[in-house]
């Protein structure tokens, strides 16, 4: 087979795709990284520029001051030239505007939720619901905690129909592949959708 | 390292600094001051694809390269690598990391591939292909 499809990646054939998991502090985002990545979690850091913290809330704190926010990632190789990304973006609401480079051209994202604490989840849920990126929420069934049904979940967070919510664990790789899953098959009927409307 | 080895009284400006401290060059001193990438003005997205081209005639030319750009070599060298790779692996910041990128690319060591605009998401094909390379993982 030679048919490339050299028209949207011009003269390179590796293609590289990027999933983002988002939720609140504490809710499992490196875990869940870390089971389904097939490289150690790694850390990347980025320097706060001038323009960050125009944004970041430095009252109080020395202008010189500069600060690192890590990212952590991971990569799944599907095959020679075809790579899954993953990113967990930065828990604090101060880091905002990072968010917007990680979602840039992303698949899709995976919300992590904790039912004991919903409410954690309900600004990237907001964020994701805004740019039109799909999105799946994964809910991360601690123990003594597994109370609520997905349907209860996707009620509580007043879900757009349609919208994927899994259970799952995010220390099993399994679990974690299956959600990975479910938002790429979710990315692919929303682009899908997209496609037909622009033609309609 | 929080002790002075030498045990000798310690004179100022020549204290020890552990980890914690963080790294004593600057990271506008690898970057020679500056914050963008030279006259391209391409902003690398974190999961652009940086590929070595080792027939390079810059690799060979000691001149034109820091260390922080030979460590970035090394990493391409064996695989092509994303962005958000070499800042992990090089230990550097990524807006250090892509004022880098930017002098190996107009020396033309490495090609830097533009992630897939968001219009143009990947087909159904290559789509099924990440949900059927994922079952088999």
């Amino acid at each position: 087979m030679v048919s490339e499809h050299t028209d949207t990646v011009g003269d390179t054939s590796a293609l590289a795709l990027k999933i983002l998991v988002a939720g609140g502090f504490g809710v499992g985002k490196t875990t869940l990284v870390g089971a389904v990545s097939e490289i150690r979690p790694l850390r990347t850091e980025e320097l706060l520029s001038e323009a960050g913290q125009l944004v970041d809330d430095t009252d109080g704190v020395d202008q010189k001051v500069t600060t690192t926010v890590a990212m952590d990632f991971g990569r799944i190789t599907i095959r020679s030239g075809l790579s899954l990304y993953l990113f967990g973006t930065p828990g604090q609401d101060r880091f905002w505007f990072l968010w917007d480079e990680l979602a840039q051209g992303a698949l899709g994202a995976v919300v992590l939720a904790d039912t004991r604490r919903l409410e954690d989840c309900f600004p990237a849920v907001d964020y994701f619901e805004h740019r039109r990126i799909p999105f799946v929420v994964a809910v991360n069934c601690f123990t003594a905690a597994r109370s609520y049904g997905a349907h209860d979940v996707s009620r509580a967070l007043d879900l757009d129909r349609g919208t994927p919510v899994v259970l799952c664990d995010a220390r099993d790789r399994d679990s974690g592949k299956e959600v990975l899953i479910r938002l790429v098959e979710y990315a692919g009927r929303m682009h899908t959708a997209r496609l037909l409307d622009s033609v309609g | 390292m929080t002790e002075n080895p030498t045990g000798e009284p310690r004179e100022p400006g020549s204290q020890w600094y552990d980890g914690e401290a963080g790294p004593l060059v600057r990271p506008y001193a690898m970057t020679g001051g500056r914050t963008q990438p030279g006259p391209t003005g391409v902003r690398f997205d974190l999961i652009a694809l940086v590929t070595l081209d080792p027939a390079a005639p810059a690799l060979d030319d000691d001149t034109a390269l820091g260390p922080e750009h030979r460590t970035l070599i090394d990493l391409c060298r064996p695989e092509t690598q994303s962005v958000a790779e070499l800042a992990a692996d090089a230990d550097l910041p990524v807006g250090v990391l892509r004022v880098l990128l930017g002098d190996l690319l107009e020396l033309g060591c490495v090609t830097i591939s533009r992630p897939v605009p968001p219009a143009h998401l990947p087909d159904e094909r290559i789509l099924r292909e990440v949900i059927e390379g994922l079952r088999a993982l």
